[in-house]
């Protein structure tokens, strides 16, 4: 069932938790709300499930208007970030009870009832444990019973606050992969809650990116990874270092580092944003770059070894963190301590006066470079 | 890093025996003669005139018109107050509103007021010339100095019991259960006793058996409005003083030992709900523990 919501706001006291916002999710669309704490994520879910009403504004599923229409009329699946099962019941009991409380006449005969929780149950692959109370399950378990309790009255719409959030990062994964599975099969309209980056790229159709109760940005993980289309995103996708650069002679300058403009690009001063893998590295400064760094850490991170350095001579606000392919740190041989350079392949330029960056490439000088690497 | 110092004497911070002994002898004989002494000493006084004499003061017609008022007080007081218990806690728990924080320092005064002083405020309301009494004197109806308005001073002065087991329980447990509830189609019937009372029901058992014994012994309030009328409105503690003052000190301390018996019986449920609590805890602790490893 597709979603419409038109121009919803939340105020809690003093508080803007959402400002008007609007946001269309067609049907069978698996979409994850993104953004840091306070961001208004859990809100929004909130009130598409009706726990929360919004001070303005129009929800729809189809073409049937919700806005007023209670919880419990709803009909919708939502799984709690704590998964709130009844610890006084087991967990046959538990899945059955969006079943055992419809009103008589719609409601299935007790053999029907168990049929189906343990069609459920053998949906979540945990038939054995029906008898079992909650406090007997370990967190990944209690996270299936949860969804295989939230599915029961077979509702259209999925809702999810911070799944995976209580989970150890196994366990997660496969979870995720799984509820992947179970949504494309299934084929209901979900939207969950995360504050974690790779969670949401990975598991949705579109990421809706939100701070300070409005959103940032709504795109597909891919189109989201290349072009974030604000600082915001930017920072929060993360994993991106960023050169605060005046220009000068064709250079964007900070203290004694300097970067050369690529062809085409402004002469604005601005904010460099360059990815962690965008890099070369050489132990001489580069015609293209001269970005002195010293390096504090080394992290082998699977395929990759990740450095973090600190800028010498020059000012920024974070560490730097540049991902090396083994090949590449192993013939360089680096230690903590060592001084190096980097030189950027590309990266998104903020022009002070702007909201929206400018993609650079130094393509055509990346013969030159890569001899000295 | 001392232990070896020390090792041969094993002792820890304070663990001198001197001490040690000295205050658990001074906890036993005070206990001893400030609790365990008079218990007996009811007993004692109530037979010391024979077991015979014992059961024919029971069954005086005064004390047991005493007896069957206090249990028809106890039978009124603690389904209003669990009622209104669990209604408030819901209420302060469940709900954002102005004033919450005013109503649950009121939900107090019962406990910090002298039940005297609550007597006397009843009184001075519905007594026959009170603001409320004089009109209800008009109507022909009369709550002081008749059952009516015992029970009404015995539900003022037992009406936190309930609410203040359940409040911190209710607050630590969240809205979250309930919310999925709801979300499953639960109505409110439903989602109250297939989910909040089974999740509050050891504290709700707690209270009431809390306010029951608070409700059998209460003697200052009901003093006050009852009149101490003999064989019409006057509950067992009542009684106690009334047998007393009369000379009657075998038939007092049998009243008594009524009340005794009962406190004793309320320990006992307490102690028995405890230990059902901490057992299930202690069963939840256990299976979690098999689960992880």
């Amino acid at each position: 069932m597709s979603i419409l919501i038109e121009n919803i706001s939340k105020h809690f006291g003093h508080f803007q938790a959402l400002s008007p916002l609007s946001l269309d999710i067609n049907e069978g669309e698996m979409i994850g709300l993104l953004g840091p704490s306070g961001s208004g994520k859990t809100t929004l879910l909130r009130i598409i499930a009706g726990l929360e009403g919004a001070d303005t504004g129009h929800i729809q599923f189809g073409d049937r208007d919700v806005t007023n229409l209670h919880v419990r009329d709803r009909r919708v699946g939502f799984v709690f970030q704590n998964y709130a099962l009844f610890r006084h019941m087991t967990v046959a009991d538990n899945v059955a009870f969006g079943l055992a409380v419809l009103p008589r006449k719609e409601r299935p005969s007790p053999t029907e009832i168990k049929n189906r929780v343990m069609h459920l149950l053998e949906m979540v692959q945990l038939e054995h444990l029906a008898s079992r109370f909650p406090s007997q399950l370990s967190g990944g378990q209690k996270q299936r019973i949860a969804l295989a309790r939230a599915l029961a009255t077979q509702p259209e719409v999925l809702l999810l606050d911070e799944p995976f959030g209580a989970l150890d990062a196994k366990v997660r994964k496969e979870l995720r992969r799984w509820l992947r599975g179970l949504h494309d099969e299934l084929g209901f309209t979900s939207v969950f809650v995360t504050h974690d980056q790779e969670e949401a790229l990975e598991l949705s159709d579109r990421v809706v990116v939100m701070s300070n109760g409005h959103i940032e940005q709504i795109d597909q993980p891919g189109a989201l990874y290349a072009s974030p289309n604000s600082r915001f995103v930017f920072d929060f996708l993360g994993n991106a270092n960023v050169f605060e650069g005046k220009v000068e002679n064709n250079k964007w300058h900070n203290q004694q580092a300097s970067i050369v403009l690529p062809n085409g690009a402004e002469q604005k001063d601005g904010q460099l944003y360059i990815r962690s893998h965008e890099f070369f590295v050489s132990k001489e400064p580069t015609a293209q770059a001269n970005l002195p760094l010293r390096v504090i850490a080394i992290n082998p991170i699977g395929a990759e070894v990740r450095l973090e350095l600190t800028p010498i001579d020059w000012q920024s606000n974070d560490v730097w963190e540049i991902d090396l392919p083994h090949k590449a740190f192993d013939k360089n041989c680096f230690e903590k301590g060592q001084t190096l350079y980097v030189t950027p392949k590309a990266g998104y330029f903020f022009a002070h006066d702007a909201q929206q960056p400018v993609l650079l490439n130094w393509e055509t000088e990346k013969a030159k470079t890569t001899e000295k690497a | 890093m001392s232990s070896s110092k020390h090792s041969s004497s094993q002792l820890r911070v304070g663990d001198s025996p001197l001490i040690k002994w000295l205050l658990i002898g001074l906890t036993l004989f005070l206990t001893t003669i400030l609790l365990v002494v008079p218990l007996i000493a009811i007993f004692q006084q109530a037979f010391v005139e024979g077991a015979a004499h014992y059961f024919n003061s029971l069954i005086e017609a005064d004390t047991l018109h005493a007896i069957g008022l206090t249990l028809v007080v106890a039978a009124l007081t603690v389904p209003i107050n669990l009622v209104f218990g669990v209604m408030l806690a819901w209420a302060v728990t469940r709900f954002e509103f102005p004033g919450r924080k005013i109503l649950m320092t009121l939900m107090d005064i019962p406990f910090a007021v002298s039940p005297v002083v609550a007597g006397l405020l009843y009184l001075l309301l519905y007594g026959n010339n009170g603001w409320i009494g004089s009109w209800l004197y008009d109507q022909d109806i009369q709550l002081m100095f008749a059952w009516p308005g015992i029970v009404m001073v015995t539900v003022f002065v037992t009406c936190p019991f309930v609410a203040r087991e359940l409040i911190p329980l209710m607050q630590q447990q969240g809205r979250e259960d309930e919310e999925a509830a709801v979300i499953l189609g639960a109505s409110g019937w439903q989602l109250f006793r297939r989910v909040t009372l089974p999740n509050i029901k050891w504290a709700l058992i707690y209270g009431v058996i809390l306010t029951n014994a608070r409700a059998v012994g209460e003697f200052g309030a009901v003093s006050v409005v009852s009149g101490n009328i003999r064989g019409e409105t006057n509950t067992l503690p009542l009684l106690v003083q009334a047998q007393y003052e009369d000379y009657q000190a075998a038939a007092a301390f049998a009243s008594a030992s009524l009340l005794a018996m009962i406190a004793l019986l309320t320990l006992l449920l307490k102690a028995f709900i405890e230990w059902r609590q901490e057992r299930s805890l202690k069963i939840e602790a256990e299976k979690e523990r098999q689960v992880t490893q």
